[in-house]
Parts: structure tokens; C-alpha cells; sequence
């Protein structure tokens, strides 16, 4: 019976060593990467059955512009880690700097990601089939579109989670002892910097 | 470690909270307590059970009577039929929104929505769920999810046509249906709806890892629960893989993409490889509950500890994993490599080993044990026998050269039928008779809860049994006249006494409506542990108060230790302490020794 003794010393079972709110993101996260996998892998699927119907990397989509936007979101994830590692010491001031960093940053990228999308739908790349007027086909258009605008919605969801954070970290919600709300902001964006990287190799390199 | 400790202050906080504290909206409404949530979800989903199985009987009185007026049928519009007569293109609803609605916002809303809440917080020793507010938001967008398909019924063109599978490109495009807005309101709402499940999956797997009792060890947990907790897995990584799928035809609808339409390079196929990419594994999550609740109904009858309790366990493990690596099975009439179909027919046999497990540790578990037959547990035993019917009839769909001549037959609908009315269902009726307790604080009436099972049990099977045979001899499902062929003239009799049959069935429903209604009021007044089971909710009063758990227990032992020599009775709940260490505690027994 020591183990029992040992569970009676410790209270509850904690069977991942991590608080609640922490454990919830890592698992709400596995679900995101079934709902990138499931947007990838059609797209790889569909690329693959019809060759025609994509342009060659470089040909329609703006790669050096896009390939900046990429550093700018891993230039965020920098920041992010940044404001972690401020409050950790509990540097309130140095959180809510590199909080507003990671914002600006993350803002940045979708406002270049728009202008991007602006650019393409000028030059009769859109997600219409009957509209379609670039090189490749119908199918191009419809899972660009997908793919990016899906990870944009994230970005997007992302800042204003930052922005809500911020305004706790304003209201001196954060210390040294007290960081979930930031480590789980933290985590999500780091994933959605990660699967950034994934859809700008397959979509605009390879 | 001070987080987790933080989280425990959390805890003992929320046990502060008295009833009367709390506002009526906030209490029944916008409740953040399990059990609310849990009733919420029970009654949002009985009452789609009652629409989807109204929505049955419409069909089978088409299939009985092709093209003569329905009783009752005059109140439905024109646009559905025309002097009580059955449209063509409303058929095609009908089976499509009993199909829906019965998966995903019947069965599926009462297994993993409302036993999930129930059960896990309860059997793990939890005051709640770990994240009470998104346990909230996961049934408020499960109903106005529901309601927006509900409504499909309404808009012009009807509610979505495609089968609740929704082929592509039938689906992807109004110009094949003829239902333009109700296909799209079906995506809308599944996507909701997959939302609604992915909060509840999040909220049951943190707290089933991070919210146990003490002594609560996993391989204490009860099956109930296990099988919950990797229901939830499922959920988690299946739904998002519709989601996406939902949202790619849902644009293929709108604004004119192309990923499922041939006519713009699109593949309809890989709407199929996604769908049944996911709806293999929501095969599982509607029956791994079920097999979970009557594994607790039958070693709670059989006053034995359940046979192979780790077995039982891998076993959930086993078909769980198996299960997302046996979609094409659906698909072997959809064009596959012969290579390809083989690997899914092989892995698909392999589910087998891991349900014959479960069946023959039921059996074991039943083997020489004294039986009472109470309700739950008559319940349980119709769950293991239909599902040993479903599950053979599954055996001959699942190699390809049969499945070439029973697909799309009335042999799947038995079969489909046998696992989800003649497994979960009777499982979630035994287990909602059992839980009764601890939800209203009473005990259903034994006496019509046995005549409701007698019956539904004959007239289930007088309905879905011969549907294997009409199916063999080339009945095709989904059809809307068989009188229309000259070869299923003879099998018009059978379908006249499956309809017949079936409004049977349907009628002694009404059985249990009124048991359950006038239980809640008119009840015998249940104690805490009525059934004399082990697990904690059977520590704490019928019903548990607001957290549940007046302090932490403590677990010394698994569930199933009935007739245990340890106890004097012939149940050993989880929190008495053995006799080596006992303490004056409430629920000790005597130690004769005095050891």
C-alpha cells in the first residue's frame, strides 16, 4: 500500500505533471495538426492526380515576398519566447514590450498575407473555378486559398488572443509563479508559426 | 508542481459554492456543473432520438405502402407531400436527416455528451470537468447546431439529400438534389457541431490524465470511463479531419471552388478517403461507450468482478487504433487498387480479435456469477447479444468478394442497425435506468422498465432481423419504391411486416417516456449506492451535490471487486480502506480478525 500512501501525501493525480490549462492546449493543439493534416494531405493528393492543374513554384504566387513574411512570423515566435522568458523573471514591463512585439509582428504578417491575396485575385488568381484566369487551373486557386486562408484565421485568432493576454498582463495578472495565460498563448503561436513553415515549403517552394 | 497544487486550492474552492448560491439562469441554464450539462445533453438528444425515429417511420411507411397516403401525412407541406403521398425528393431527406440526426445528434450527443459529463468527473473522484465553462460552451453550440438542422426541413429546396455521408459530387453541387440551402445549413451545422465535440473531447481527456482521486490509478479507472477516455481521443483527432472536409465542400456549395467537382478537376473520391477517414472512427466512438456502460451494467448483474479487467482495456486500446487504419473498407465498391482493398479487408478482419475479446470477457464475466436480473442489466445483455449479431454480420461485409454483392443492400442497414439500435442504444438505455439515481435522485420502475425491454427487444428484432434477408436477395438501401422492380415483388410482404413492426417498435418507446418522466417525480427515493455497486459516484448522495465530493476520496482498489472475501457484502466499493489499515471510517466494515 505505498503507492497509496504516496497518492494520499501527493492529493490528486496529476498523470502528465502539468496543469490543467497547459495539458488542454497540447491536446486542443493534436487536434489542430488532424485539421492541417487533413487540409495538407488533400492537397497533396490533389496535386499529385493533376500535375496541369498547378504552376510551376514561382510562376503565379510572389515567393521572396512570402519568404520574408515567413521571417517576420518566425521573427514573432522570437518575441514570444521573449515575453515567456521576461515574465518568468518577472519582468512586467519586458512582457507587455514583447508582448506588443509579438502583435505587431503577427499583424504585420496578415497585413502582407491581404495584400498578398489582393495581388493574386488582380492577376485572375482566385478560388472561383468559373473566375479563374492564371496559370495552372481551378484546383490551384481552391486549395491555396484554403490552406492560407486557414492559417491567416489562426494568425488572426492568435493576435487577438495576445491582445486579451496583454490586457491581463496590464491588469498585473502575470508573475513569476502565475504565467499559464502567456505559456498557453505562447504554445498555440508557436504552432501556428510551425505549420507555417510546413505550408510555405509545399505551397510556394516545392 | 505549485500550478498543479493551485489547481487542487482550485478544487476545494469550488466545493464552497452551496446550490441556493447560484442564479436560476446560471443553475439550469448556463450551468458550468457536469451533471446540468450532462441532463442537457440527455434530454437535447432523446428528444432528437424522437425526431429522428418519427423521421423512420415516415420512410418505412413509404417502404410498406409505396405511394399511398400517409396517416397524417396531410399536415406535411406540398413541397414534401402532396396529399399526405411521400415525395421522391423528400425520401431522400428522410434518409439523410434520420441518418444524421440519429449519428450525431442522438446517439453520438448521448454517449460521449451525456454520459461523458456524467460518468468521468464522478468515476475519476473530480468535482467537475477541468475546464467547466468550455464543458458549457460545448452544449450550447451543440444545440442551436441541432436546431439549424432541424430548420433545414424549412428552407426551399428541402433538407440536404445526399445521404448522411453526403457523397461528392451529389453533394457538392444543388444542380444534382435539387437542395441547394439545406445541404449547406448540414455543413454548418456538422462544423458546429465538431466544435462542440472537440470542447467536450479536450475538457474529458485533461481531466481523466490530470483529475483522478488519489489512489485512482488507471488501471482502477472503471470500464465506463476508459472507454470515454479514448472515445475522446477518437473525437479529438477524427473530428478535425471532417471539419476540414465539411469546409472544403461547403466552399465546393458557395463560392465555387473545385476540390470534389470532376468538372473542375476536383476528385470525388477524396471526399469519400476523407469522410470515411473519419466516420471509421465515429463508427467507434458511438459503440466503445456503449461496450464501456455495459461492462459496468454486467459485472454490476453478475456480482463478479469483470472477467480480464486489462484485457478489456487493450482491448478498447486495440479497436481504437485499429479503427483509423480501416476506412477503404467502406470504399471497396468506390474503384480501389484489388492490392489496396486486400490490406483494408485484412485489417478490417483483425477488429475482430479485439471484439471477441470483449465478448467472451462479458461472457466470462456472466460465467457462474449470480445473476440479477435487474433492468440495466437486461439492457447489457441485449447490448453483448445484438452486438455479437452486428458484429459477425460486419465479418461478411468487411472481405471484398461479398461485399461486392451486399453493398448498398438492406444487409448494411441490418447491420448498421444491429450495432447502433441493438448495441449503443440498449446500452444507453440500461445505463441511463442504471445512472437514474444520480441523476434525478431516483429509481426508475423496475416492473415497466422489464416490459419495455421485453418489447423493444422482440419488435427490434422482428424489425432489423429480416432486413439481412431482404437484403441478401437484392433489396437495395435508400430505395424509395420497391414495387418499382418486378424481382423485389416478392419481398413486399416482409416489407409491410417490417414497417408493421417497426410502429411497434416505436409505440412501446412510449413505455419508457412515461416510466422515465414519472420516475423523476413519482420515483421510490434512491440511496447512494442502490445497485450496491463499487465505483465513487456510488459513494456520494443520489444526487451528488454541487462538486460532488464532500472531500477527496480516496481509492484503494478497482471497480469490479464484487464478492470480494475482503467485504462481508458482496460489493467492495473503491474508498473503503482494506482491513491491514482500516481507520474508523463511515463506510468501514468490521475486520473479524482485529488484525
Amino acid at each position: 500500500m505505498t503507492t497509496d500512501a504516496m497518492a494520499l501525501e501527493r492529493g490528486y493525480m496529476p498523470g502528465m505533471r502539468v496543469y490543467n490549462l497547459k495539458l488542454g492546449m497540447w491536446v486542443f493543439l493534436l487536434s489542430e495538426v488532424m485539421f492541417f493534416t487533413g487540409l495538407i494531405g488533400s492537397y497533396i493528393i490533389l496535386r499529385f492526380a493533376h500535375p496541369t492543374q498547378f504552376a510551376e513554384p514561382g510562376v503565379v504566387l510572389n515567393v521572396p515576398l512570402t519568404a520574408f513574411n515567413t521571417f517576420v512570423l518566425i521573427c514573432s515566435s522570437v518575441t514570444m519566447v521573449k515575453a515567456y522568458a521576461a515574465i518568468a523573471t518577472g519582468d512586467q514591463k519586458g512582457l507587455k514590450i514583447w508582448l506588443l512585439a509579438t502583435i505587431a509582428l503577427g499583424t504585420f504578417f496578415v497585413g502582407i498575407q491581404v495584400f498578398e491575396y489582393i495581388a493574386l485575385a488582380q492577376h485572375g488568381f482566385v478560388p472561383m473555378a468559373s473566375a479563374y484566369a492564371a496559370e495552372g487551373g481551378a484546383l490551384y486557386g481552391s486549395t491555396f486559398y484554403t490552406m492560407t486562408g486557414f492559417h491567416g484565421t489562426h494568425v488572426t485568432i492568435g493576435v487577438l488572443c495576445l491582445w486579451f493576454v496583454l490586457w491581463r498582463a496590464w491588469k498585473g495578472a502575470y508573475s513569476a509563479d502565475s504565467l499559464g495565460g502567456v505559456e498557453i498563448v505562447g504554445l498555440y503561436w508557436h504552432f501556428v508559426d510551425l505549420v507555417w513553415i510546413i505550408l510555405f515549403t509545399i505551397v510556394y517552394l516545392i | 508542481m505549485s500550478t498543479a497544487e493551485a489547481a487542487i486550492g482550485d478544487r476545494t474552492a469550488a466545493h464552497e459554492h452551496v446550490d441556493h448560491d447560484i442564479p436560476f439562469i446560471r443553475k439550469y441554464v448556463f450551468s458550468t456543473d457536469h451533471k446540468t450539462i450532462a441532463k442537457q445533453f440527455m434530454f437535447m438528444s432523446l428528444f432528437f432520438l424522437v425526431v429522428g425515429g418519427l423521421l423512420a417511420m415516415m420512410m418505412r411507411w413509404q417502404l410498406g405502402y409505396p405511394s399511398q397516403p400517409m396517416p397524417g401525412g396531410a399536415i406535411l407541406p406540398e413541397t414534401m407531400a402532396p396529399g399526405g403521398i411521400l415525395l421522391p425528393e423528400f425520401y431522400n431527406s428522410l434518409v439523410t436527416m434520420h441518418g444524421t440526426i440519429m449519428i450525431f445528434f442522438a446517439i453520438m450527443p448521448l454517449l460521449v455528451g451525456f454520459f461523458g459529463n456524467l460518468l468521468i468527473p464522478l468515476q475519476v473522484g473530480a468535482p467537475d470537468m477541468a475546464f467547466p465553462r468550455l464543458n458549457m460552451a460545448s452544449f450550447w453550440l451543440a444545440f442551436p447546431a441541432g436546431l439549424l438542422m432541424l430548420a433545414s426541413f424549412l428552407v426551399e429546396g428541402g433538407a440536404a439529400g445526399a445521404g448522411w455521408t453526403s457523397y461528392a459530387p451529389l453533394s457538392a453541387s444543388g444542380e444534382y438534389t435539387g437542395v441547394y440551402l439545406g445541404q449547406q445549413l448540414w455543413l454548418v451545422s456538422l462544423t458546429i457541431l465538431g466544435f462542440s465535440s472537440l470542447a467536450g473531447a479536450v475538457n474529458y481527456i485533461t481531466t481523466v490524465i490530470n483529475w483522478r482521486a488519489p489512489g485512482m490509478t488507471w488501471f482502477r479507472l472503471p470500464l465506463a470511463t476508459w472507454s470515454l477516455f479514448i472515445t475522446s481521443i477518437l473525437i479529438l483527432l477524427a473530428i478535425p479531419i471532417l471539419a476540414g472536409a465539411l469546409i472544403m465542400l461547403l466552399f465546393d456549395q458557395t463560392i465555387g471552388t473545385t476540390f470534389f467537382l470532376p468538372a473542375g478537376g476536383g476528385e470525388p473520391l477524396l471526399w469519400q478517403h476523407l469522410f470515411w477517414f473519419f466516420g471509421h472512427p465515429e463508427v467507434y466512438i458511438l459503440i466503445l461507450p456503449a461496450m464501456g456502460i455495459a461492462s459496468d451494467l454486467i459485472a454490476n448483474g453478475a456480482r463478479k468482478p469483470i472477467f480480464g479487467y486489462h484485457a478489456m482495456v487493450l482491448a478498447i486500446i486495440g479497436i481504437a487504433f485499429l479503427g483509423w487504419i480501416v476506412w477503404g473498407h467502406h470504399m471497396f465498391q468506390s474503384g480501389m487498387n484489388p492490392m489496396l482493398g486486400t490490406t483494408f479487408m485484412v485489417s478490417t478482419m483483425f477488429i475482430a480479435v479485439p471484439s471477441a475479446i470483449k465478448t467472451f470477457n462479458w461472457l466470462g464475466t456472466l460465467w457462474g456469477g449470480d445473476i440479477h436480473f435487474t433492468t440495466p442489466v437486461l439492457h447489457g445483455l441485449a447490448f453483448v447479444s445484438m452486438f455479437i449479431i452486428g458484429g459477425l454480420s460486419g465479418i461478411f461485409m468487411a472481405s471484398t468478394p461479398v461485399d461486392i454483392y451486399i453493398h448498398d443492400t438492406y444487409f448494411i442497414v441490418a447491420h448498421i442497425h444491429y450495432v447502433l439500435f441493438g448495441g449503443s442504444l440498449f446500452a444507453i438505455f440500461g445505463g441511463i435506468t442504471f445512472w437514474f439515481p444520480k441523476l434525478f435522485g431516483t429509481i426508475m420502475n423496475e416492473r415497466w422498465g422489464k416490459i419495455h425491454w421485453v418489447l423493444t427487444m422482440i419488435f427490434y428484432n422482428l424489425v432489423f432481423f429480416p432486413m439481412h434477408s431482404i437484403g441478401l436477395q437484392g433489396h437495395m438501401r435508400r430505395l424509395y419504391d420497391p414495387t418499382q422492380y418486378e424481382y423485389l415483388e416478392p419481398l413486399q410482404p416482409m416489407n409491410v411486416f417490417i414497417t408493421i413492426s417497426a410502429f411497434l417498435l416505436i409505440a412501446v418507446q412510449l413505455i419508457f417516456v412515461v416510466n422515465f418522466f414519472h420516475s423523476i417525480w413519482k420515483g421510490k427515493k434512491a440511496g447512494p449506492n442502490p445497485w450496491n455497486a463499487n465505483s465513487l459516484e456510488w459513494t456520494v448522495p443520489s444526487p451528488p451535490p454541487h462538486g460532488n465530493f464532500a472531500t477527496v476520496p480516496v481509492v484503494y482498489r478497482g471497480p469490479y471487486e464484487y464478492s470480494s472475501p475482503e467485504s462481508d457484502e458482496d460489493f467492495l466499493l473503491q474508498t473503503t480502506p482494506p482491513r491491514d489499515q482500516q481507520q474508523p471510517e463511515p463506510h468501514a466494515t468490521p475486520a473479524p480478525e482485529g488484525a
